[in-house]
């Protein structure tokens, strides 16, 4: 084998070794958000997470792909939308190739490679909804929120950052997705929380919150480790090559922003709620890897452990202040995906570093210093208008698609089916059928 | 015939089956039970949001026992859940009016014992 097919190979492994990594996620989130909500539900969510991610490879595969990256205008792809199926000569790669996905043309791995990685990203940002909503949405709706998300929302946010779309040209950049993946899905989340309304039994009638525990700490934390790991495939696969520094320095990045906000998130909670909440800890370390998701390549070793302490921090004052606001999101998922992924978009024009970039490979000519390297702000006004751009998008066609779903199938269960658990009312099954839960003995 | 009803620590429940054995009193049945006396509760929190919770876990034995038992029964529940804290719980002696074992049909103090 000469060197070019080798490294082909090599690159190739990376690339579906990682997305295997991520697509493992799915099952983090399943057993994040089953664990952290209670047991009458524990089916439906189970059953969400495990849906959502085949609408998501229908979605994607029918036309999601084509228009995040096919050849078109600033704002959407135009060619090959249809099955992925346009033309293409991958893994050829730069002048040599010819076909319509030019804006994957960087790496040179075969082309349903580069479809399977792609996709599984797409899966993550469709299965930070279901949390969020929990415990009150009607099964078949949020299918077919999972459905549009995937073929048109998501999509077109991808376009326009990774796909050769207006915000790349102004020289966004967001490595492996803190906005197009976690704030798209964040969005997502809190538009369909506000038409939903809280749970049952969440907020007294003088506005105060009440604890809803969730049913299993063990099965959350082991969602939590499932998803650090995947994590490890999210950032460090998304060089899409086998390049030794890039991804030898991501996976430091990566790991040291969730240790950091693990910590500093434990910290937080013991001095507010004067004992050190789990939930809270495990939201941190997630806060953490969605806020060093986007700089992750870009960035300093010290600078990742102070973007992981302050996700950290806001990560557990967000989970509070959104209860003070009566916003019920049962898993944290707003305080982690969309609060952190904003910060981690926003942390690029900080922290990026030229220097660093170009040790690893994985500078380009349209990335600027950050902020806190050289004091200019042109890297971070690109990334303020990233975030600006992917919030009033998504979240207005998300209130839209909402708003639609509400109209003509209905949004929400009745009263009687989410006191007696959406399990027997949307599944007529049990998560622990022969069970007693509580004891004491 | 006595029917004998303890709320006890969880906790204790082993220590006083221990003093049970001991005093030859084997019939016993044991539910969990949630309640609330002079400790008034303890406080959780989850996701920085309080919580008063006033009712704690206990366990709650049953126990029927002829006259001549109830003395040894309470004095060796006494003894297996006595800690001198709050929250050691109470027992209740009530009469029984009457006890029948399903399997041979009989009655009264032969089915007790």
């Amino acid at each position: 084998m000469d060197n070019a097919t080798l490294k082909i190979a090599l690159d190739t492994m990376w690339v579906l070794i990682t997305g295997f990594m991520v697509f493992f996620m799915n099952l983090g989130f399943a057993m994040v958000e089953s664990g952290l909500c209670r047991a009458k539900n524990a089916v439906n969510i189970l059953t969400k997470n495990f849906i959502v991610f085949a609408v998501s490879t229908l979605a994607y595969w029918v036309a999601g792909f084509g228009l995040m990256y096919g050849d078109g205008n600033p704002l959407v792809g135009l060619q090959g939308i249809l099955f992925a199926s346009g033309a293409d000569n991958s893994p050829a790669t730069a002048d040599a190739y010819a076909g319509v996905y030019s804006a994957l043309s960087w790496t040179g791995v075969p082309f349903w490679a580069k479809f399977f990685f792609q996709l599984v990203f797409c899966g993550t940002a469709a299965t930070i909804v279901s949390g969020a909503v929990a415990e009150r949405i009607k099964f078949l709706s949020f299918i077919a929120f999972s459905f549009v998300l995937a073929i048109f929302v998501y999509p077109l946010i991808g376009h326009w950052i990774w796909g050769g779309g207006w915000l790349a040209s102004l020289g966004a950049f967001d490595f492996a997705g803190s906005s197009v993946v976690h704030s798209v899905g964040g969005w997502s989340a809190l538009a369909g929380i506000l038409l939903l309304g809280p749970r049952i039994g969440k907020y007294k009638a003088d506005g105060k919150p009440k604890p809803i525990y969730g049913h299993n700490m063990g099965m959350a934390t082991l969602g939590v480790l499932v998803l650090w790991f995947g994590w490890f495939g999210f950032n460090p696969g998304s060089t899409m090559a086998a390049n030794p520094a890039a991804i030898a320095h991501i996976a430091m990045t990566t790991n040291l922003a969730a240790a950091m906000a693990t910590l500093t998130a434990t910290l937080t909670s013991w001095y507010i709620q004067k004992k050190p909440d789990l939930s809270m800890i495990m939201n941190g370390a997630l806060a953490g890897l969605v806020a060093v998701t986007a700089p992750c390549a870009f960035i300093s070793v010290p600078s990742s452990a102070i973007i992981g302490a302050v996700a950290g921090i806001i990560v557990v004052l967000a989970v509070i202040g959104f209860d003070k606001l009566q916003i019920d999101d049962p898993v944290g998922a707003l305080s982690v995906h969309l609060v952190n992924g904003v910060f981690g978009t926003l942390a690029v024009g900080l922290f990026a570093d030229k220097v660093i970039a170009g040790e690893i490979g994985t500078d380009s000519s349209a990335l600027r210093n950050g902020f806190f390297v050289d004091g200019s702000l042109g890297q971070l006004g690109a990334q303020a208008l990233t975030v600006v751009a992917v919030a009033a998008f998504v979240f207005l066609s998300a209130l839209i698609i909402w708003a639609v779903i509400k109209a003509t199938m209905g949004i929400r269960v009745t009263k009687e089916e989410e006191l007696a658990g959406l399990d027997i009312g949307e599944h007529g099954m049990e998560a622990y059928s022969g069970f007693q839960i509580f004891t004491n003995i | 015939m006595k029917l004998i009803i303890a709320y006890i620590q969880p906790h204790k429940l082993n220590d006083v089956k221990q003093e049970l054995y001991k005093s030859e009193i084997y019939k016993i049945s044991v539910t969990n039970a949630m309640g609330c006396g002079q400790q008034k509760g303890y406080h959780e929190s989850y996701r920085g949001v309080d919580e008063e919770v006033n009712l704690l876990k206990k366990v709650r034995l049953e126990i029927a026992v002829n006259e001549d038992f109830v003395q040894l029964t309470v004095d060796a529940i006494i003894r297996g859940a006595r800690t001198g804290q709050i929250g050691d719980g109470k027992i209740f002696v009530t009469a029984l009016e009457d006890c029948i074992r399903i399997r041979t049909g009989e009655t009264g103090k032969a089915a007790i014992g």
